[in-house]
């Protein structure tokens, strides 16, 4: 057992450092949920993708270079320690590629990944319905089969990123004689053609980072259809997992989020032992969350799969993002009523536990399946 | 970067629980805290036969030279076991303490190791600081009794017995009797020997907390309640899925701080662990009381030596607020001098 890197891994930490301390805009992006931040955010999608770090884990025919896991890791801890920007493209690199990289078809890879690569197409991702949240098998948008391809219709919501992006990947019932989970279809659209109406949603922060997807007969190519049509569910756990998983919460972010807070405690006055032991608490919980992701590491690299692990560090981390964040609250004292990064962060913090399946559903499936306990009735 | 423990670490953990599953432990940790230290002394004698009391003792000293890291895979499996008798202080804190003076008297650690890891010599170590005074487990029942005052490191008289919460805890005062070494070296080999305590009492922390949650999912799956198994409610899955989430981040802690004793990281690394694997072994007994009902409050069923074990070592080696301390000192002070760019 070791936390050594070799030299190839150093050089690399090394040149992103170099890359991020170089490039990082000195004044933050606007908002990307703002028309104008959503296009500085594509710009510096842009300028990553020149230096083939948009996409370091990417096979390089696709503008990646083929990074190691480990090697993704460092470079999401050296990227939110440089406090770079926020990546308008998440949703598309963290969650749709992988899917496309398992399930999808050479066409479409040479097709979606480069331009996604570059910010050329902004990705939104349309799971949720008004009758679907975690529990997804309840959706009811449909795809009705046609010559060459597909019709679309229905109305997904809570769309991250929708307000502004180019193309949506969701799924839709397509075999309504089907079970809840069967006759599901796995399908990309984009958010300008033809039906498709997006209506923005302020979040709690004001900002339309939401959007509501209405589709009244949109057209989709059989091209567009990612995996085997009515396999959707299937194919699309496949992203759910890396949403609670590695992916899309690197502990990169946890540790700059409790660097800052301990450098907002130094800078203060004493501040007393209750101030002093949450600040304690979440730098343990960040350098936890950094370690254990090690540890998973090393055994995704020793051919082990990311299962039901991954809950468990989805509530972890989801509950340690709230706590840091009001603990920086409490510091702040009579100014944490005044808008800024800490408190965009902590609105921010409070969508953890409730998005990419509550902590509620997950702590059961860490109890039925990691510890075994019967499923029972209810749920 | 492989930070995992190895099929040797895991065949060396297994062979050690193997070894307390075998024997009726709990049946010695009531004989050895109703005064019958026999079957208890056959767990320890069969613990050193199997090379864990003389892991971290270097070869010159008669040990086996091994990694500190080994230690933790024992300790785990000693808390794990709830196994009675001094074996973090004969194991961890003395040969810890004894060989980082030997730097400059080597006389102490030749006199006293290669008896530990044999298993013939049983110690025990008080730190003076609880108002001034040195208390030490098990100090009635042992060959050798250090005590630490600041400068000075001398033997110990065996003073009044004090209860412990864990009635398999045998606490005494110790005094200060023949003076064995003086000076600046003796504060920094009592540190030592506190840090190597400390974290492997983490690691029983941690080994504890994992049997008390193996506990209460074997109990909630069978235990049937409106006719049902209460494993199947989910107040119940939603608490017991919380320990195993803080068991789980709690254990990469520990294996960092078995990584970095040997660098300036090692008393802020050590207190992490303490504190993690605390607080997860805690949030175990309070959810596993909490799950077995009545029957889990009695002291006749086995989860009571748990139980009071986690809450005994909770503070056994610093408090939550003093190993909290360290860490804020720590954090205060900026991060260590890294020039590797290592990631401890």
């Amino acid at each position: 057992m070791d936390l050594d890197l070799d030299d190839s891994t150093r050089e690399f930490q090394r040149e992103v450092r170099e890359f991020l301390a170089a490039n990082v805009p000195a004044q933050p992006l606007p908002s990307m949920d703002t028309e104008a931040g959503f296009e500085a955010h594509r710009a510096w999608e842009r300028t990553l993708a020149e230096a083939r770090l948009s996409v370091v884990s990417w096979p390089r025919e696709f503008g990646g270079r083929d990074a190691s896991l480990l090697e993704w890791v460092l470079f999401e801890q050296e990227y939110y320690a440089a406090s770079a920007p926020g990546r308008v493209s998440q949703n598309g690199i963290f969650l749709l590629a992988p899917t496309l990289f398992e399930h999808g078809t050479p066409e479409q890879l040479e097709r979606i990944m480069p331009r996604m690569a570059r910010g050329d197409d902004i990705w939104a991702q349309a799971w949720s319905e008004p009758e679907a949240g975690s529990d997804l098998a309840g959706i009811r948008s449909t795809a009705r089969r046609t010559d060459g391809g597909w019709v679309l219709s229905g109305q997904k919501t809570w769309s991250s990123r929708a307000a502004f992006a180019d193309w949506a990947f969701g799924l839709f019932r397509s075999d309504p004689a089907a079970e809840r989970h069967r006759g599901l279809t796995y399908l990309m659209f984009p958010l300008d053609a033809e039906g498709v109406t997006v209506r923005p949603i302020p979040q709690l922060d004001g900002e339309p980072g939401f959007a509501e997807i209405f589709l009244d007969d949109v057209f989709v190519p059989d091209t567009d259809v990612i995996g085997a049509p009515n396999e959707g569910w299937r194919v699309a756990m496949s992203t759910s997992s890396n949403e609670r998983g590695l992916s899309l919460r690197s502990p990169g972010r946890f540790s700059a989020t409790a660097q800052r807070l301990i450098d907002l405690w130094t800078a203060g006055a004493d501040t007393g032992t209750a101030a002093r032991d949450a600040v304690v608490d979440a730098w343990i919980g960040s350098e936890a969350y950094r370690l254990h992701t090690f540890g998973t590491v090393t055994r995704l690299n020793e051919g082990g799969k990311l299962g039901a692990e991954s809950s468990i560090t989805k509530v972890f981390w989801s509950e340690l993002d709230i706590s840091m964040h009001e603990t920086a609250l409490d510091l702040l004292g009579a100014e944490a009523e005044e808008a800024s990064r800490w408190t965009d962060g902590y609105l921010f913090s409070l969508s953890g536990p409730i998005y990419a399946g509550t902590n509620e559903i997950q702590r059961n499936i860490i109890a039925e399946r990691l510890l075994g306990l019967p499923r029972g009735s209810s749920r | 970067m492989k930070f995992a423990l190895s099929p040797e670490h895991l065949d060396f953990g297994a062979s050690i629980r193997k070894l307390f599953e075998s024997g009726s432990t709990a049946a010695a940790v009531r004989a050895w805290s109703a005064g019958d230290p026999a079957p208890g002394r056959t767990l320890i004698e069969q613990l050193a036969a199997a090379g864990a009391l003389g892991l971290t003792v270097t070869e010159e000293f008669g040990g086996l030279g091994a990694e500190p890291l080994d230690q933790i895979v024992a300790f785990v499996e000693v808390g794990r076991a709830a196994a009675p008798g001094p074996l973090v202080e004969s194991a961890a804190a003395v040969p810890a303490l004894l060989q980082a003076l030997a730097a400059s008297d080597p006389e102490p650690a030749q006199r006293w190791l290669p008896g530990i890891s044999e298993g013939t010599l049983s110690a025990t170590v008080g730190f003076a600081g609880r108002g001034g005074r040195a208390v030490a487990v098990d100090a009635d029942r042992v060959d050798l009794v250090l005590v630490t005052d600041g400068e000075r490191l001398s033997t110990g008289r065996v003073g009044e017995p004090v209860r412990s919460v864990d009635p398999a805890r045998r606490l005494f005062v110790v005094e200060a009797d023949e003076l064995i070494a003086e000076g600046p070296q003796v504060v920094e080999a009592s540190a030592a020997g506190f840090d190597s305590g400390a974290l492997a009492n983490a690691a029983q922390l941690l080994g504890a907390g994992t049997a008390l949650l193996d506990a209460s999912t074997d109990y909630v799956k069978q235990r049937k309640q409106f006719g049902r198994p209460i494993g199947e409610f989910q107040a119940i899955k939603q608490k017991l899925a919380d320990v195993f989430i803080g068991l789980d981040l709690a254990e990469p802690m520990l294996y960092r701080a078995a990584l970095t004793t040997a660098t300036p990281n090692r008393a802020r690394d050590t207190s992490a662990a303490a504190v993690a694997c605390a607080d997860a072994a805690y949030r175990a007994a309070r959810a596993a009381l909490q799950v077995h009902g009545a029957i889990g409050y009695t002291a006749e069923y086995d989860l009571s030596l748990w139980l009071t074990r986690v809450t005994a070592l909770r503070s056994a080696w610093g408090t939550p607020d003093l190993h909290r301390g360290r860490v804020a000192d720590a954090l205060r002070a900026g991060p260590a001098a890294d020039p590797s760019g290592a990631l401890t």
